[in-house]
């Protein structure tokens, strides 16, 4: 994300921190000015199908699902995520194979398939709308500070 | 070197995407950094956000958090983390961290009115410390007061306490853990004479049937989920039942769900309870060994104000904790009533399930496993729903056992560790004691060493208490940590906002980051946060887990820990402590507070020296001692040698937590049974040794009806709770951009015939009202939560939805915990003319 994206909260904002805060939805984390008045709610935010992967923040980082999973069963008669990321499928489906360590259960040994405390895919894993962040999340990547010379400009993820 | 056409590609594809993003990359160069340039130092630590307690390792670079992941080495989640715990690495570093002191100003002066200005610690401590002084002056100890949280870690939880009821003679302390688990701690006292589950997680891998009580734990306690699906998959004799007011994730692995009507859950554990009896299931011998039968008092109110005309109706409002001994068949013939038919009329749910539900817990061949939070927790009835289902445990025998196991789980990172075991409860002390017991404050004195009598006997005001007393200008300085009260508490517009902008009151408020409650008050204090300082934390099944300072916080930010102590030194004890003690105890004249509670031999008596000089520990380098471990090996003498035994300081922070009581360095995994529980005595069996007779009681209690039902006009039934990408009010989870888009704002999740029948579609502006108040959101007739007619279900962290505008602050009477889950609203379309935001 970059920092231009994002205007700043007029009033307390710049008193309060550095951080730049999105005027629009800056009541989702603060609540309205003042706490009494009701404020008109945003509009629901579309999801993120584009099926582009997106990059980690760190390697345990569980990736982002970048398509809809509108309507899935994960019960106890289906799981529809593993038909696509399933080992056996994934040729057809070209769809990223669920991880290694999904094969392990609690004692690390390694099963024929989905561990079963792995069933519950979206535990972890989790749709993106297009919403704008509220605020900016400094957090900085591993490899901004092991090769800072190599980083693209922002630096910050 | 031999080039491949698959590395040229790659080097290609490199160059390219370096060119892309503006950077270039020394064509001799290696592509990937390698050697030292990769090493992280990984410390352990305890997850933030619930009750689970998942064990995190956490990477550090430049003193950074760069990365987390779940500890394989760590019991409760073998390396498995939730999507919030996955992205613990983000929490810290949302831009807009508090990183100085913050208070109302007009012309260079503190004013009530005034705007936020930056201050030094100095100048913040002198003008909090000016105005304790003139409240305490003016109007004494009851007039001062504090909320904190099951977020504090156990040393800073057990500060407050001590600064609190010793230094300033108040026990007007609570956590926001009320709102969270007092039924089910208060319940666990009751019940057993001793606080926190008889069993642990290990009953999981046990169980033949789980059994769900208003508990969504896919969301709720996903990694717990994760060991309850794990044993159900692996193992096709399992079975899970789960009851709740709608359909969730929960209910989607569940192979029964039994969907009632709001506080119905009273008739059906009864219903189970007679069943049990009618059936010959009732496990005779256990029961007339190890339990008293009691009756409640019944018709006691909502724990409204007391001129509300449903107290002043109410014939035990007064006495609502109050029970009565009586006999198994006394009890047996108030179950009788419930019939199965009786049950199903008032719960809605088909008698089949609910003869199916009761044979899991009458057959002696299934272990049991009955686990519930929020729902019987946030209840008018709480208590009383933590008895019923442990008198369906006691009638049976089921308890106390590998897979038997009645588990009340928990919200917060250490409600059990500080709000329960530390004792910060308006009635407690460590260790289970209470505020109210002579005995238990004098042994509270003799640890402290303070003189006789200085403890206050008298309970303080509770969480909704304190926002009536604040209101009614009776608490005047306030000091709030580590919550966001003024968006979690209940029927805000009305009780807790006009309280902290009430003139009469000065509020502070500690935290990270600008919150709601942050906003609201006269002073912010800048918190450190996590694994910015040393923190202990007490997780749901008595695990006591430790972590290191890894990195330092954000600009002037400092823990809890140390704003508690450094202001404790701006008080003497002549100004705060009464003459006939000071005439009785001279030596304490003229001391500060933190001198009689923090230099008293104990909290001190640890030198820096002994601490891991890997680690940076800030709150000890500036006080000049290791005061983490003088604050917990002097609480821990509390519960020696009487059940509540903790390991030496030293042992947590090489372990990934213990289980207590610690006796003789071996945790504790089944509490009350021979052969697991080293306190129960040999031949015994089983021993309830938290009450005098060593036995526990199972207490009957009726069906009886919530403060408010939908009527004519207010025709829904509003349930609040949690999704799983936001914790509680979201302050920290809506920081991190992944899990705001996982979950982009709260909406009104409505049965579709509702929204038909209402002439609503999905993604409309409405507005949600009850008697009390009124937000505006968007109608929600899709996804996780399937709701049944005429009951709508919003989450309540999103600040710009304050869904607490609306609730009631009816309480469970005895508790005094917040029912959150059922109050009666309608919904209505915004009118086009005011529906903005429409894009």
């Amino acid at each position: 994300m970059r920092c231009g994206i994002f205007a700043v909260l007029v009033g307390i904002g710049p008193l309060l921190a550095a951080g730049a805060i999105l005027a629009q939805d800056a009541p989702r984390l603060r609540g309205p000015e003042p706490f009494t008045k009701e404020t008109p709610a945003p509009p629901m935010q579309r999801q993120i199908t584009d099926d582009v992967r997106v990059g980690r923040n760190y390697p345990d980082q569980p990736p982002v699902i970048p398509h809809s999973i509108e309507g899935y069963a994960v019960d106890l008669n289906a799981n529809k995520c593993m038909s696509c990321h399933a080992r056996k499928f994934t040729e057809q489906s070209q769809a990223p194979m669920i991880s290694v360590t999904h094969y392990q259960d609690r004692a690390g040994n390694t099963l024929g398939g989905l561990a079963p405390r792995r069933y519950v895919c979206v535990a972890c894993h989790v749709p993106q709308t297009n919403a704008k962040p509220l605020v900016e999340n400094v957090f900085t990547d591993m490899d901004a500070i092991t090769e800072p010379e190599r980083q693209p400009a922002r630096g910050r993820q | 070197m031999d080039v491949t056409r698959r590395t040229i590609l790659k080097t290609q594809a490199a160059a390219a995407a370096a060119t892309a993003a503006g950077i270039s990359i020394p064509a001799e160069a290696q592509n990937i950094p390698t050697g030292e340039d990769i090493q992280l130092q990984w410390s352990k630590a305890p997850c933030r956000f619930c009750g689970t307690g998942c064990g995190v390792m956490v990477g550090v670079k430049d003193g950074r958090v760069v990365a987390t992941h779940g500890d394989m080495q760590a019991e409760v989640n073998r390396g498995l983390n939730c999507v919030k715990g996955y992205f613990l690495s983000k929490i810290m570093y949302g831009a807009d961290r508090l990183t100085q002191p913050l208070m109302r100003m007009k012309n260079g002066q503190y004013a009530k009115d005034g705007e936020f200005q930056p201050v030094s610690w100095d100048r913040a401590f002198d003008e909090m410390a000016a105005q304790w002084k003139r409240v305490l002056k003016e109007k004494g100890p009851e007039s001062v007061g504090m909320f904190g949280s099951g977020q504090w870690t156990m040393w800073e939880g057990y500060a407050a306490s001590k600064l609190m009821r010793a230094g300033f003679r108040s026990n007007n302390l609570d956590p926001n853990a009320r709102h969270c688990m007092a039924s089910a701690a208060v319940t666990f006292i009751r019940t057993f004479g001793m606080d926190e589950p008889m069993g642990c997680y290990d009953d999981f891998e046990h169980a033949d049937a789980f059994v769900l009580w208003g508990s969504n734990m896919a969301e709720m306690h996903p990694i717990l989920w994760t060991r309850v699906t794990d044993r159900r998959l692996s193992h096709p004799h399992v079975k899970i039942a789960t009851l709740s007011t709608y359909e969730h994730r929960t209910t989607d692995l569940s192979d029964m769900s039994l969907i009632f009507k709001p506080n119905s859950d009273l008739a059906i554990l009864n219903y189970i309870a007679n069943y049990i009896i009618q059936n010959g299931a009732v496990n005779r011998e256990f029961v007339e060994k190890h339990c008293n039968f009691r009756l409640a008092n019944t018709d006691i109110g909502y724990g409204l104000r007391p001129d509300n005309v449903l107290e002043q109706r109410a014939q035990h409002a007064n006495d609502a904790q109050v029970s009565h001994p009586a006999s198994f068949e006394d009890y047996a013939k108030l179950m009788s009533q419930y019939t199965v038919e009786k049950a199903s009329e008032i719960s809605g749910v088909p008698k089949e399930r609910l003869e199916a539900l009761a044979r899991i817990y009458a057959d002696p061949q299934t272990k049991v496993m009955s686990l519930w939070t929020m729902g019987f927790n946030q209840h008018v009835r709480g208590v009383w729903a933590n008895h019923m289902v442990y008198n369906l445990h006691l009638l049976t025998g089921k308890i106390s056992e590998p897979g038997n196991s009645p588990f009340s789980l928990t919200g917060q990172p250490s409600a059990c560790g500080t709000a329960r075991e530390v004792g910060t409860f308006a009635h407690r002390l460590p260790a289970d004691m209470q505020v109210a017991n002579p005995e238990h404050r004098k042994h509270a004195e003799e640890i402290w060493k303070l003189p006789h009598g200085l403890l206050p006997g008298k309970v303080g005001y509770h969480a909704v208490q304190q926002d009536r007393m604040l209101k009614d200008g009776k608490l005047n300085a306030y000091w709030i940590m580590v919550n966001n009260n003024l968006q979690t508490a209940p029927n805000t517009n009305n009780e807790t906002y006009p309280g902290y902008r009430n003139p009469a009151n000065f509020v502070v408020v500690s935290d990270a980051y600008p919150t709601v409650t942050a906003m609201a008050a006269d002073l912010i204090l800048p918190a450190a946060m996590w694994v910015e300082k040393e923190g202990a934390y007490g997780n749901a099944e008595r695990r006591t887990h430790f972590w290191h300072q890894l990195v330092n916080a954000p600009g002037e930010a400092r823990s809890d820990l140390w704003q508690l102590m450094e202001f404790s030194k701006r008080f003497s004890t002549d100004e705060v402590w009464t003459k006939e003690i000071l005439d009785a105890h001279p030596e304490y004249r003229g001391k500060s507070l933190f001198d009689v509670l923090f230099r008293n031999g104990n909290v001190d008596k640890f030198p820096l020296s002994e601490m891991d000089p890997t680690y940076e520990n800030r709150e000890s380098k500036e006080f000049g001692f290791y005061v983490q471990k003088g604050l917990f090996e002097e609480f821990a003498q509390f519960g020696a040698g009487h059940g509540h035994d903790y390991a030496p300081f030293d042992t947590y922070h090489q372990v990934r937590g213990m289980r207590w009581p610690v006796v003789n360095g071996q945790e504790t995994r089944w509490r009350y049974r021979e052969g697991y529980d080293p306190y129960v005595e040999k031949g015994s069996g089983v021993q309830f040794y938290g009450n005098p007779d060593k036995k526990a009681n199972l207490i009957g209690a009726p069906y009886e009806p919530p403060a408010e039902s939908p009527d004519a006009e207010y025709d829904m039934w509003l349930v609040t709770g949690r999704v799983l990408e936001h914790w509680h009010s979201g302050s920290m989870t809506l920081r991190v951009p992944e899990l705001y888009k996982a979950f982009s704002g709260a909406v009104v999740f409505m049965h579709p015939d509702d929204a038909a029948k209402r002439g609503l579609r999905r993604g409309q502006e409405v507005k949600v009202v009850s008697r009390r108040g009124e937000i505006r959101s968007r109608i929600e007739t899709r996804g996780r939560n399937r709701v049944p007619p005429g009951l709508i279900f919003v989450p309540f962290f999103d600040a710009s939805q304050l869904i607490n505008k609306v609730t009631l602050d009816a309480t469970d009477p005895i508790s005094k915990q917040t029912d959150f889950k059922k109050c009666a609203v309608k919904v209505v379309a915004v009118a086009s003319a005011d529906a903005g935001g429409q894009q």
